[in-house]
C-alpha cells in the first residue's frame, strides 16, 4: 500500500494517522481521552478521516462492527485508556464471535509506568487476549506502522476477526520517518484459501450420490462473497438451503429452495430436512449450539461435508466425512466446476417434495388471532413497504430479534446485521448507525426490544448529531420477552427481574434526542405510523406496543433435538390450530 | 493418553501467556511445560505435555495454529522421539542412610549436587518413568521437595 507521506518525519501520531489513510480507511468510530489525546489531534488535521462521536466507547465498537458488516471494510475504533479500552470489551467480543473484520486502538499510559497501575491504566491486551485474532502493545514508535499494516491484513485475511492495537502515549509523541509497508510477513500466519482437489473430488462424489442433500451455510458465504457460487450449485443439483442467523441473506430467501434459518427458532421443516438429509453440505458455518440442539441428534443420518476457512471449526462439534479447509467462494467454485465436467442430473424432486410438504403442513407462522398488534403483522408490513428499497436491518437481541429473524424477508447479502454468538443485548442501535454511517443512501432500519434498547440509548444522540437518518422499530412489551419466554416454559411462569414496565416513555427519549417519535398500539394505525417513520428524511423511531404474551415459536427446548419442536403451526389435517405437544 | 506437543512460537513478549491462557479456556490442562530457545534465537521452542484423548489433541493443535505468533507444532510420539526431564530430589539423610541413597542415585546415573545435615540433593535426568522409579524409592527415606523442570523432547535423527 502505498502512502504520499513515505520518508516524511513525523511523530507516532501522526504516524497512525498516515497508516489509516494508506489503507484506505474513511470512517473511523471514537471517544477521546488523555491516552489518546495526541492521537486525536493528529486526526484533526486528516481530510481523508471522518472521525464519529459515539455517546459510549461500547457504542463505538458496535457501530465499527455494523459499518464492517454493512460495507465489508473492516470497522475502525479510537478510544483512550482504561475505562475507555475496558469499555470496548463487548464490542470486540460480538466481533470476534461473528468473525468481523475490526481494528481498535487504544491509548495507553505510557511505557515509563505501564505495570505501576496509573492513572486510567488497564492490561488491556491481556483482557482481550481471548476475544481477538491478535493483539499488539507497540513498544517503539518505528513499529507502528509495520503493526498497523499487520492488524489489517490479519483483520480482513483468513477467517476475519478484530485486532487491537494498544498504543503508549510516550509512543505517540516519539518522531519516526514514516514509511508505509508494502507488504506484509508474518510466517507464521498463512490462511489457506484452495482447497485439496482430492477432497474436493470426494466431496463432489457424495454430491452427486445424494438424493436427500441439505446445503447450511453461515457467515462464511457473506465474508467470502460467495453468494454466487452458492446459488449455482444449489440450483444446479437442486439442493436446498438453510442460512444460519449471521448468513442470513447470503442465499436469497425468496428463492424457492431457501429454508430460512435452522435450530432453535428455525421453521419445523427447515428442522425436518436437517434431521432426515443423507447429505449436509457445512459451508461457512460452526455448528453452534443454538443451531444444533442435541448435537448427537443432528443431521444424524448424513454424511458431512464441511467447507470452512478455520480448521478448528472442522470436527470441532460434529464428525466429518469430508473436510476441507479453505474460502468458501474457490472451494464452491471448484465445486461446480467438477459437477459442470460431467453431466449429473439431481436426483432430489422426491426430496423437494417431502420438503414442501412439510412446509406446507408446519409453516413457520401462526395465526392466533388477537386485538392487539401481533409482531408478525409488523413485520408483514415493514416488508411490504421496504420491498424494492435499498435497506438495511440491524437487531438488539431477544424475541424482537428472532421474529426479525425468521419474518424479514432477506434476498442480500450484508442486509441483516445482528449479533449471533454473542448475542449482545445493546448491538442493534449502535450497529445501525454505523451501517448508516457505511451506507448513506440505505435506509437502515434497527428492530428493537424495550430491554436492549436502553443498554446504548445513547447512541441516538450520535445518530442526530450526524445526521444518520435510522428507523428504530421498537417491539415494546414491557419485559425481558425471550427470559420472560424461558420463564413462562421451562420455570414455571415465576418472572423473577423480567418485568420492566413502562418505562421510559421512548417517544419522549427519543424526542429528547431530536428524533421523530410516536407510539402506536392499535392494529390500525401501524402501516400509517411504519410509512411515517421511513419517509421522515431524519432518525426517527416508532414505538410499538405489544403484549408481554407474545412468544417466538417454534422453539427447541435447550438440550432437545431439533425436529422435537414445541408451539409450531400444524395445518395438517385441521388448519389454524396450534400444536404445542412435542412430536 | 498422555501427547507432548513441540510447539515453535516467535520469541516475543506475552507468547507464553498466549499459549497457556488458550489451554486454560479451552479446558485443557497442562501437565508440564518447558520453555527456550531455538537454534534461532527468534524462535522459542515450547514443549507442552497434556492429557487429552485424541480429538481434544486434534483440536487444541488447531487452536494453537490460529495464534498469530505460533510457527509450527510437532506431536511427538514416544516411537519417534527422545524425552528427558531434569528433577532436584531433596531426601531425607540421616547419617546412617546416606550411603543407600547414594547407592540408589548412582544406579540411576544421578548426582548428589548437595549435602546437608539431615538431607541430600540429588539431581537426575531421564524419561518420565525412570524419573518415577526413583521417586518410588526415595519416599521410602521421605522427601522434602521435588523441582521438576517439564519434559523436554526431540524428534529421532531418522526424522530429518
Ligand atoms: C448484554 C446482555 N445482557 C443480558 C442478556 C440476556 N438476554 C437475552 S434476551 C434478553 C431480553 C431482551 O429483552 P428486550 O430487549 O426487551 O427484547 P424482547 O426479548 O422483549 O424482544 C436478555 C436479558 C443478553 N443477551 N445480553
Amino acid at each position: 500500500m502505498k502512502s504520499d507521506k513515505n520518508g516524511q518525519r513525523m511523530t507516532g501520531a501522526q504516524a497512525i494517522i498516515a497508516s489509516l489513510e494508506a489503507e484506505g480507511v474513511d470512517i473511523l468510530f471514537g471517544y477521546p481521552g488523555g491516552q489518546a489525546i495526541k492521537i486525536y489531534d493528529a486526526l484533526y488535521d486528516s481530510k481523508q478521516l471522518k472521525h464519529i462521536l459515539t455517546r459510549h466507547e461500547q457504542g463505538a465498537t458496535h457501530a465499527a462492527d455494523g459499518y464492517a458488516r454493512a460495507t465489508g471494510r473492516p470497522g475502525v475504533v479510537l478510544v483512550t485508556s482504561g475505562p475507555g479500552a475496558t469499555n470496548t470489551v463487548t464490542g470486540i467480543a460480538t466481533a470476534y464471535m461473528d468473525s468481523v473484520p475490526m481494528v481498535v486502538i487504544t491509548g495507553q499510559v505510557p511505557t515509563s509506568v505501564i505495570g505501576t497501575d496509573a492513572f486510567q491504566e488497564s492490561d488491556i491486551t491481556g483482557i482481550t487476549l481471548p476475544i481477538t485474532k491478535h493483539n499488539y502493545l507497540v513498544k517503539k514508535a518505528e513499529d507502528l506502522p509495520r503493526i498497523i499494516r499487520e492488524a489489517f491484513f490479519i483483520a480482513t485475511t483468513g477467517r476475519p476477526g478484530p485486532v487491537l492495537i494498544d498504543v503508549p502515549s510516550d509512543i505517540t509523541k516519539a518522531e519516526i520517518v514514516f514509511e508505509y509497508p508494502e507488504t506484509v510477513s508474518i510466517p507464521s500466519y498463512k490462511p489457506t484459501y484452495k482447497g485439496h482437489s482430492k477432497q474436493i473430488k470426494q466431496a463432489v462424489e457424495l454430491i452427486k450420490d445424494s438424493y436427500k442433500p441439505i446445503l447450511y451455510v453461515g457467515g462464511g458465504i457473506i465474508a467470502s462473497g460467495a453468494g454466487k457460487e452458492l446459488e449455482e450449485l444449489a440450483e444446479f443439483m437442486q439442493i436446498p438451503v438453510t442460512a444460519t442467523l449471521i448468513g442470513k441473506g447470503c442465499f436469497p430467501e425468496d428463492h424457492h429452495l431457501s429454508l430460512g434459518m435452522p435450530g432453535m427458532h428455525g421453521a419445523k421443516y427447515t428442522n425436518y430436512a436437517l434431521s432426515n438429509a443423507d447429505l449436509l453440505i457445512a459451508v461457512g458455518a460452526r455448528f453452534s449450539d443454538r443451531v444444533t440442539g442435541k448435537l448427537s441428534e443432528f443431521a444424524k443420518g448424513a454424511r458431512v461435508i464441511h467447507i470452512d476457512i478455520d480448521p478448528a471449526e472442522i470436527g470441532k462439534n460434529k464428525a466429518v466425512d469430508i473436510p476441507i479447509v479453505g474460502d468458501a467462494k474457490i472451494i464452491l467454485g471448484a465445486i461446480n466446476e467438477e459437477l459442470h465436467k460431467t453431466a449429473v442430473a439431481p436426483r432430489t424432486t422426491d426430496w423437494l417434495t417431502q420438503i414442501d410438504e412439510w412446509r406446507a403442513r408446519y409453516p413457520l407462522h401462526h395465526h392466533a388471532p388477537s386485538s392487539a398488534i401481533v409482531p408478525r403483522y409488523v413485520f408483514e408490513r415493514l416488508n411490504e413497504l421496504l420491498e424494492g428499497r435499498k435497506k438495511i436491518i440491524t437487531t438488539e437481541v431477544g424475541q424482537h430479534q428472532m421474529w426479525a429473524a425468521q419474518y424479514c424477508k432477506t434476498n442480500e447479502p450484508r442486509t441483516f446485521i445482528s449479533s449471533g454468538g454473542l448475542g449482545t443485548m445493546g448491538f442493534g442501535l449502535p450497529a445501525a448507525v454505523g451501517a448508516q454511517a457505511g451506507c448513506p443512501d440505505t435506509l437502515v432500519v434497527c428492530i428493537a426490544g424495550d430491554g436492549s434498547i436502553q443498554m446504548n440509548s445513547q447512541e441516538m444522540a450520535t445518530a442526530a448529531i450526524n445526521d444518520f437518518p435510522v428507523k428504530v422499530v421498537l417491539l415494546n412489551n414491557g419485559c425481558l420477552g425471550m427470559v420472560r419466554q424461558w420463564q413462562q416454559l421451562f420455570y414455571e411462569e415465576r418472572y423473577s427481574s423480567t418485568l420492566l414496565g413502562a418505562c421510559p416513555d421512548f417517544v419522549k427519549l427519543a424526542e429528547a434526542y431530536g428524533w421523530h417519535a410516536e407510539r402506536v398500539a392499535e392494529p390500525e394505525d401501524v402501516d400509517r405510523a411504519l410509512r411515517a417513520m421511513i419517509e421522515h428524511p431524519g432518525p426517527a423511531l416508532l414505538d410499538v406496543i405489544i403484549t408481554d404474551r407474545e412468544m417466538v415459536f417454534p422453539m427447541v427446548a435447550p438440550g432437545a433435538a431439533i425436529d422435537d419442536m414445541i408451539g409450531a403451526t400444524n395445518v395438517g389435517p385441521i388448519s389454524n390450530m396450534i400444536d404445542s405437544e412435542e412430536e | 493418553m498422555y501427547h507432548t506437543l513441540s510447539v515453535l512460537v516467535e520469541n516475543k513478549p506475552g507468547v507464553l501467556t498466549r499459549i497457556t491462557s488458550l489451554f486454560a479456556r479451552r479446558g485443557f490442562n497442562i501437565d508440564s511445560l518447558a520453555v527456550g530457545e531455538t537454534e534461532d534465537s527468534t524462535i522459542s521452542r515450547i514443549t507442552i505435555s497434556v492429557r487429552a484423548d485424541n480429538a481434544s489433541i486434534e483440536q487444541i493443535t488447531k487452536q494453537l495454529h490460529k495464534l498469530i505468533n505460533v510457527v509450527k507444532i510437532n506431536e511427538l510420539t514416544e516411537d519417534d522421539s527422545i524425552s528427558r526431564e531434569l528433577v532436584l530430589f531433596k531426601v531425607n539423610a540421616v547419617p546412617d542412610r546416606r550411603h543407600e541413597i547414594i547407592e540408589i542415585a548412582s544406579v540411576f546415573r544421578a548426582n548428589i549436587i548437595d549435602v546437608g545435615r539431615s538431607t541430600l540433593t540429588i539431581e537426575a535426568t531421564g524419561t518420565s518413568d525412570k524419573l518415577g522409579a526413583m521417586e518410588d524409592l526415595f519416599r521410602a527415606y521421605g522427601i522434602k521437595e521435588i523441582v521438576r523442570t517439564g519434559k523436554i523432547a526431540i524428534s529421532r535423527g531418522l526424522r530429518d
